[in-house]
């Protein structure tokens, strides 16, 4: 019901502003709605779409590939401008993106890419999540000026490639600072109840005094460990630095009232780059590059986190 | 037979403990070439411990098993079969569900290219069944065909798999007359060609009739073997009880015609059971006769709503009833014990106390639990009367011998005080001694005015308790007899009447 | 009842003696996991988070003895957790009361249970096929609820069931300890807990006795959908959010383990809720030995398997069998000189 109305209200007062944009007709073909990030990127999209005045054909697969491919086949069918695809996997797209080519129809990947001969693919848009740790890593360094700080890590699920990339760039960010020390890492699985119950295990077994830092992979992890901390007794933001990566509302929510220090936004804006891309291909012939890295852009407690947080809490987060 | 001189499979000292008892000691048992040997004693006299330690089932805490001369220790029926030692139970142990071909090959099935041949698998097994004197199709599933046929397709695999020793434990327990035959005619066949057969039964006469030699357990011990040309049935009978069985069939009291209890007009069930007429009175036994398969079990099973029927109403005491299901038959104060006491009767790992309370408890409800005080003296009251030989109340019921878990199923329905008790095949598998205590229980009840329906596939039982029997054929009522009529040669001759009218 | 009881402490004591094994093994990676402190207004110490952390498989394995008792399985209270979380969540945040919420969770978890029940014993689905109805469906009905997001909540009086605290102890501990006294003594004060056994053994029989099995199998799959319920009401209420992705995700495998850990047979008929709760604890103990020892997460599953298998060995019947071989004869070794002396004499005047 809230995404509908903004929606509408969005759709109409973005109106005018479509009328530079040919008639376009592009396919998204959508993993599904995994975590409140994807329902974010799907929202976006959407009003990316709108804004640009684009008949955007949706589909969602529900974590399957053959679903995917199927959209893609269907939208193939109908001639589409151009297709968006958010790959669920990595392997297993040649045929089909060989068959949108021989169509002549543009495919975009957001957010992930694939193992395909990279002339298959206009372009793909995607953050950089080693540099997102890295990002992190290289603001506790600032934040810390040298004095010594423990870190306690909570990471991804084991062995996903975010969990991987960002403990890697965090790892780099800190390398050259002596001061900074990871003294226990653990899976949170990317979740806030299993954040808070890791997080309550790191205060009993170095004990609350003993750390001065913490970074999550996410920040739903980040939102449980807050709750850990203040059942300790100890205030979050201050007794333990937090930073985490994703910019969802609610670590805006807790950045303003100073519980949490600093989040890395993964952009859900992956379509905007890539039908800016798009439509100065179809323009003028520009060919885009094969990797449109988003921007990862830290906030910390000096922006109004409350004002982002109202900004994003209706966007399906 | 010079084989004859030299015994195939010698025992000696065969013993075996269990926590708290001795099931075996010191038993000696000596199988010749060519011979069927029956192996006797009241439930729970250690026969079938004996055979599980010979087919290395249950292992053996003493003793040695010599076969054809060699001393082997199988540890189990796999190995035993290997070694020669075949075995057949009463539950047929085979997939129902596989074709008769599949059920002889399981685990041996003749492959081509890696394949299992199909083909050469059914011609082998019509050709195999064929010296058993069985003509069927080899590719049906086994279970269309009778337990009878079953049970020689079984006894074929446990040959072909085998082939010195046969065992077999209770083939007969759930084959009508005819059937019986046919299973002997193969026993014979298997004689001649030099097996050695054990024979486990209750029929006394079916031993004499097919067994060269006999043993008789009592207590775990042998109490004696006897050649059976020169001994008679009291011999056995003596050895078996250790005491002369004074007279098997009591003569009854004169039946007193009580009030009528329950009255069924027009009651059926399509294709199950045909529509019928019958009032039980207070103070009678019904008993039902027919050969198998003539509907006796799915009469019972019909009043007691176990299936319910779709036809027909049914009166207590002059007031309509619903038979729906057997909650509802408990409700009424009926009773059932099933002709199937392992899958419809007993609660197998349920402690012999909790399966006696049962039906008292569900038809009390979930939430008004019998006390603990009540449930003992309960259960140690039928215990005593119905003389349910058992450890202890707290053992799971599974453990007793069938003879004690049929009393105990009677003693979980006498224990809910019932007006009508259906009993399926009260006396099937059960030893000598809690034979005639059975009979005598239903004397009893009927003396004390309860209504009893009795169906039973042997006939001189069914004239010793019955005051009335109706007798089956094809699930229809076809005869009434009371009183003075009552008597095997009748009732064998009203089924034979109704089969000459057919003809006719 | 003293019997009763020295009959119950013969039942649990395998899994008594493994729990102590599992706790000692925390105490060697972490010398001080046995101090609890008083602070902040709470118990404070890593045995608290054992028996706090443990509540929502507790509570699920108090439903699921009671199902895998009849023979069934429920393998959709994972789903229905998070379905009761999201209808808690979405209820305060609409702005009704926590008792509304929890009132609400919990009807939507007996009409889940309802469902099971119905589909087992009246449509006679088998219940692995008839609940993984409900366990893949389950998740997308609570995330239509949250659409798709976390749903955060401040309702105070619903995050206390989950963070909060009665006399310093965490809530979730007295609701499980409650909940499971309470569905014990239900069971074994009434006659429910025979009955339930009867009909998981042999359900045939049952019924011929008059036992009404199919409103008693209903009445199961529903005391597993209440007890997922409250679990996922904890588990929302700790986090202060329902999180239909997450909320109670494969945790109805870990509320079998447990059961199965409790000494209970995947067969069906006698069973222990106490035997039950104490492998639910196990299993968290497991994972509180993970979390203490400070190794990398990659050993995470493998640790866990190790000591599960460990205790399903040691619980297994061919070792049981070996054990009670052991000690028998180490028991008629030293009998040996004691029976002789009795057996010979009247081996003699037998003769």
């Amino acid at each position: 019901m809230k995404l509908k109305s903004l929606l509408i209200a969005s759709a109409m007062m973005l109106a005018p502003a479509s009328v530079m944009a040919a008639d376009l007709t592009i396919g998204f073909s959508q993993i599904g709605s995994e975590s409140g990030w994807r329902a974010a990127e799907t929202t976006v999209t959407k009003q990316e779409a709108e804004k640009r005045g684009i008949d955007l054909k949706f589909a969602d697969a529900q974590q399957k590939q053959e679903n995917q491919i199927k959209a893609l086949r269907s939208f193939i069918a109908q001639g589409v401008d151009a297709i968006l695809l958010a790959p669920v996997v990595a392997t297993g797209w040649d045929e089909v993106l060989e068959e949108a080519k021989e169509a002549e129809i543009p495919v975009m990947l957001l957010d992930r890419t694939v193992d395909a001969p990279e002339d298959l693919y206009m372009t793909a848009v995607t953050s950089d999540l080693v540099h997102e740790g890295k990002v992190a890593g290289d603001w506790l360094q600032d934040e810390m000026a040298g004095a010594d700080c423990s870190i306690v890590e909570l990471q991804g699920t084991t062995g996903s490639s975010p969990a991987i990339d960002r403990k890697k760039g965090f790892e780099e960010g800190i390398s050259d600072a002596s001061n900074l020390k990871i003294i226990r890492s653990q899976t949170g699985d990317f979740t806030r109840s299993q954040g808070k119950v890791v997080m309550e295990s790191f205060l009993k077994a170095e004990g609350g005094a003993n750390i001065c830092a913490l970074y999550a992979h996410n920040d739903d992890m980040a939102v449980g460990a807050i709750q850990a901390i203040k059942e300790a007794g100890l205030k979050p933001g201050e007794d333990i630095k937090i930073v985490s990566i994703d910019s969802v509302p609610d670590i805006h929510l807790a950045m303003a009232s100073g519980e949490a220090n600093a989040t890395i936004e993964l952009t859900p804006n992956m379509a905007g780059p890539a039908l800016d891309a798009l439509e100065a291909y179809l323009a003028d012939g520009t060919v885009p590059p094969k990797w449109i890295q988003t921007e990862s852009k830290l906030y910390t407690l000096k922006d109004d986190n409350q004002a982002i947080y109202e900004l994003k809490k209706d966007l399906g987060y | 037979m010079t084989e004859g001189t030299r015994p195939v499979l010698s025992c000696t000292g065969i013993s075996k403990f269990f926590p708290g008892a001795i099931a075996l000691d010191e038993v000696d048992l000596t199988l010749y070439s060519g011979e069927v040997h029956a192996l006797l004693g009241e439930n729970g006299a250690g026969k079938s411990t004996l055979i599980k330690c010979i087919t290395g089932a249950y292992r053996r805490d003493a003793g040695t098993i010599h076969l054809q001369g060699q001393a082997v220790s199988p540890t189990s029926t796999k190995e035993s079969q290997a070694l020669g030692i075949g075995t057949v139970y009463q539950e047929v142990n085979l997939l129902p569900n596989l074709t008769v071909a599949e059920n002889l090959f399981l685990g041996r099935q003749p492959t081509r290219f890696g394949l299992v041949s199909y083909s050469r698998m059914q011609t082998e097994t019509a050709r195999i069944l064929k010296d058993y004197g069985l003509a069927i199709n080899p590719a049906e599933p086994l279970s269309s065909y009778s337990v009878a046929v079953q049970q020689v397709v079984a006894i074929a695999r446990a040959v072909e798999l085998s082939g010195k020793v046969l065992i077999l434990d209770e083939p007969t327990a759930s084959l009508d007359r005819e059937e019986v035959e046919l299973l002997f005619s193969v026993i014979n066949k298997l004689k001649a060609r030099g097996l050695a057969i054990v024979f486990i039964t209750h029929f006394l006469d079916q031993v004499f009739e097919i067994s060269d030699r006999a043993t008789v357990l009592r207590n775990g011990r042998v109490v004696g073997t006897r050649e059976l040309a020169q001994a008679s049935q009291t011999d056995i009978i003596h050895l078996m009880l250790g005491r002369q069985l004074e007279s098997r069939i009591q003569e009854r009291a004169p039946a007193k015609s009580g009030k009528p209890l329950l009255e069924l007009n027009n009651f059926g069930r399509k294709g199950t059971v045909d529509p019928f007429n019958l009032t039980i009175h207070e103070g009678e036994v019904v008993g039902l006769a027919g050969l198998l398969g003539s509907g006796r079990t799915e009469t019972a099973n019909l009043i007691f709503g176990v299936v319910p029927a779709d036809q027909g109403e049914a009166k207590l005491r002059g007031k309509t009833i619903s038979l729906a299901n057997p909650r509802q038959a408990v409700g009424h104060r009926f009773g059932l014990c099933p002709e199937d006491r392992k899958t419809e009767g007993i609660v197998g790992d349920l402690s012999v106390r909790e399966n006696i309370i049962l039906a008292l408890q569900a038809r009390q409800g979930w939430f008004r639990p019998l006390a603990r005080a009540k449930v003992n003296e309960l259960a140690e009251a039928y215990v005593k009367t119905l003389d349910i030989r058992l450890a202890s109340l707290d053992m799971p019921i599974r453990f007793l011998s069938g003879g004690n878990q049929q009393k105990a199923l009677l003693a979980r329905w006498l224990a809910t005080n019932p007006d009508f008790l259906i009993l399926d095949e009260p006396t099937r598998g059960i030893d000598v001694g809690a034979h005639a205590e059975i009979i005598a229980l239903i004397e009893r009840l009927r003396e004390k005015g309860m209504a009893l329906l009795v169906a039973s596939s042997e006939l001189e039982e069914l004239v010793a308790y019955s005051t009335r029997v109706i007798v089956l054929k094809d699930r229809r009522q076809v005869d009434e007899l009371t009183g003075g009529q009552i008597s095997t040669g009748n009732i064998v001759k009203a089924i034979a009447a109704e089969t000459n009218r057919e003809v006719a | 009842m003293v019997h009763g009881f020295q009959a119950t402490l013969r039942r649990i004591a395998p899994q008594l003696i493994i729990l102590a094994v599992v706790l000692l093994l925390n105490f060697l990676v972490f010398p001080d996991f046995f101090k609890i402190e008083f602070q902040n207004d709470r118990l404070f110490g890593n045995l608290v988070d054992v028996f706090n952390r443990g509540a929502p498989t507790a509570l699920l394995c108090i439903g699921m003895t009671l199902v895998i008792a009849t023979k069934g399985i429920d393998l959709s209270v994972g789903a229905v957790m998070a379905i009761a979380g999201a209808t808690a969540a979405d209820l305060v945040v609409s702005g009704y009361g926590w008792g509304t919420a929890l009132i609400g969770a919990i009807s939507v978890g007996l009409m889940c249970g309802l469902w099971n029940g119905v589909l087992v014993a009246f449509l006679r689905i088998q219940p692995i096929v008839a609940t993984l109805v409900l366990m893949v469906a389950g998740r997308g009905i609570a995330q239509l609820i949250t659409e798709g997001t976390i749903l955060t909540f401040l309702n105070e009086g619903l995050i206390h069931l989950g963070a909060g605290t009665v006399l310093g102890i965490p809530t979730p501990i007295l609701i499980w300890i409650g909940l499971g006294a309470i569905v014990t003594l239900g069971v074994r004060r009434t006659a429910l807990g025979m009955l339930v056994e009867a009909i998981g053994i042999n359900e045939a029989s049952s019924r011929v006795a008059g036992i009404n099995s199919r409103v008693l199998l209903v009445s199961v799959y529903l005391v597993s959908g209440f007890c997922a319920a409250i679990a996922g009401v904890i588990v929302a209420a700790d986090i202060k959010g329902a999180d239909a992705n997450n909320a109670g995700l494969w945790l109805e495998l870990d509320a079998i383990l447990a059961v199965v850990i409790g000494g209970n047979s995947l067969l069906g008929g006698r069973f222990s809720i106490t035997a039950s709760l104490i492998g639910a604890l196990i299993i968290q103990s497991v994972n509180s030995v993970i979390l203490l020892s400070g190794l990398p997460p990659e050993f995470n599953l493998v640790i866990k398997a190790l000591i599960i298998i460990a205790i399903l060995v040691i619980q297994s019947p061919t070792v049981k069998h070996a054990l009670y071989i052991l000690r028998a004869s180490a028991e008629s070794e030293a009998l040996e000189p004691a029976r002789a002396a009795q057996l010979t004499p009247p081996k003699e005047t037998a003769q």
